[in-house]
This record gives structure tokens, sequence and C-alpha cells, in this order.
């Protein structure tokens, strides 16, 4: 399971920050995730519940995602579209000569604490 | 009463992970060993391939393998017995993916002193190890016949972070409608800097080519 290996890094990462601002419970973590990150939203939330409950100080957390839609730009006509729908293909002058702008995150936004 | 608050954190959770893998990489710099990650699918031959690699270059250069399974140690064993050189078997613990840090703890195990090139054969799958960096120099992937030409188009991410692309099984691509100039052109839609090496493990077809290769890259390397 991908997906469970990332709620990991996760724990680890919010761990360190509850540690170092003397949190003492963490309601919610709120992630970025994008559109081609290759990470599933409900496998995610899924992973979450069952590791975080495993942990005294993320017991019950919600882990909320807020997507990032995926776009490509193309250095040929300099015009953004979206990934998803066109892949590596402009589809305004059909060059493969383009790279992703965003959409590939995995990011920690951040979390509600009480302290 | 406790207060409710918001730390913002905006972070990314592969930071920590690259940054590490970019320490290790500058330390083996330093210490003259080449690491290769090799990844690929389960099945794709990686083990024979490696044992194959190993004999053509084990008297030019010192080689050691770091086998990476979630359970069992019968590709470590395999590779001792069939080629003679020190390798050492790393359980993930259900984890599907090796990271910076698993990395830096299995090369503790080996004699680096010893090593011109350490091999990590990464967990099989085609997904979480291209996400985490290992530390190494350089990636590369077996992808094998049986699993069909149109893999870079499914599995994106890995064919981007391959520097060398392995097609193995050769030998039986009539029988799998495997189109190797289509294979090579979806390859090179994800990375057009990608080398693609085809080699039968079985027969050794190749397997020069691909030793060839990895010779060039540690001397390379160690200049």
């Amino acid at each position: 399971m991908h997906e469970l290996g990332i709620v990991f890094y996760i724990i680890r990462d919010v761990k360190k920050v509850a540690e170092e601002n003397a949190v003492k419970r963490v309601a919610t973590v709120v992630m970025n995730i994008g559109e081609v990150s290759t990470i599933v939203p409900e496998y995610l939330t899924d992973c979450w519940r069952w590791a975080a409950d495993k942990e005294e100080i993320l017991k019950g957390s919600e882990l909320k995602i807020e997507p990032i839609t995926a776009l490509t730009h193309c250095d040929n006509c300099s015009k953004d579209y979206p990934t998803l729908a066109y892949g590596k293909t402009c589809p305004h002058c059909g060059s493969p000569n383009t790279w992703l702008l965003q959409g590939n995150e995995v990011e920690i936004k951040q979390i509600e604490v009480k302290t | 009463m406790d207060q409710v608050k918001v730390i913002e954190i905006k972070k990314s959770i592969f930071e920590d992970n690259d940054r590490d893998a970019d320490r290790l990489r500058s330390e083996l710099k330093q210490s003259g060993v080449y690491l290769l990650n090799l990844m690929s699918a389960p099945g794709s031959g990686k083990t024979t391939t490696l044992i194959q690699t190993i004999n053509l270059l084990k008297d030019k250069i010192r080689i050691a393998v770091m086998e990476a399974d979630i359970d069992s140690d019968v590709d470590a064993v395999k590779i001792k017995s069939a080629t003679g050189i020190p390798s050492i078997q790393l359980h993930t613990g259900g984890m599907c993916h090796l990271d910076a840090e698993m990395t830096r703890q299995g090369l503790s195990g080996i004699d680096l002193k010893q090593a011109d090139l350490v091999i990590l054969e990464n967990v099989g799958n085609l997904v979480c190890p291209a996400e985490f960096d290992t530390g190494a120099v350089r990636n590369a992937m077996i992808l094998s016949v049986p699993e069909g030409h149109d893999k870079p188009l499914k599995y994106p991410l890995m064919f981007s972070v391959c520097d060398v692309v392995i097609i193995n099984k050769i030998d039986v691509m009539p029988y799998f409608d495997f189109d190797l100039e289509k294979c090579k052109e979806y390859i090179h839609m994800r990375n057009p800097k990608a080398t693609i090496i085809p080699v039968c493990a079985k027969t050794g077809e190749g397997i020069d080519t691909l030793a060839n290769w990895l010779l060039q890259e540690v001397r390379d390397f160690q200049r």
C-alpha cells in the first residue's frame, strides 16, 4: 500500500512540529495533494485513520485534502493547459516541449491544534 | 480552556528525504563509491540480470549488493552463491520502498573501503520507489517483455527518474507482441535522455553492453 508509506512520513513531520510547539492534541491536518501526484485521496484518508489513531497526539484527528489542479506549461507557445486532459502534448500548438507547472504536490499545508 | 490554533507548515513530505539523499550522495562521492539504485516490478529478472552483469565485472571492479525486500533473504543468498561477492539483505518491514535513511543504514553493513560499486536492488514496485530519492548516483530500472511495451505510459514517474532502462527477456518478444521501437519511443517521451539497453539475462544477450555502460559510469565517477 503506497499511501500508507506516505502517511508515515506525514505523521513523522506533524509530530515534529507538534513537539516544537508544545501541542497537546492535533485536531486536523490539511494536505495539499496535486492531481498527478499518484496519491489516491480516499486511500490516504483511510490509511490516516488506521495509523493516526495509534498515536496519542493524533487520535481522532482528521486528514483534510485540498486538491491542486495539475497545469502544464508549453515552452513553444508559452501557454498553460490542464495536464489531466492533454498530458505532455500541448493542445494549443501540438508541441511536446512542455513541463509540469503544478500538480505534483504532496504537501502538509497546515495543522489545527489544541495547546 | 484549551486554545485552538492553526500552525502553517507548507512543506513537502519529500523535503527531508531529498535533503538526506543529497547529503548521502556527496558522502559517497568523497569516498569514491558509486551507488546504483535498481528498480523494477516483481519478477522482471532483477536478480538474474545482476548475477550475469556482476560476473562480467567482478574482476575489474569491487562490487557489493544490497537486496531490499519486504521479507526473506532468498535474493541475497542467490547473489552471494552465484557471484561470490558481498551481498546483504535489507528488510523494509512492510514498506514498499527504500528512502535515503534506510539506504544509509544498509550501507553501514558494507565495507565501503572495499567497494567501487554498490548496487541497491530496490523493492519490486513501479510506484513508490520512484518517489523516494535513495541518494544513488544513478537510477536504473528493468522492464521485462511480458509486462508490455506500454508500461512507460502507465508509470510515468518511474520512467522519468531513471537514467537507464534495461529491457529484459527480449528472447520472448514474439510471444508477447512486444514492440521494442514503440517501447523506446514511450520511454523517450517520459525521459528524452534515458539510455535504453535491451538484454536477455537468461541467454546473456546484451549483458556485455550493460556491463560496459556500468563500468564506464563507475570509472568516470571515480576520476
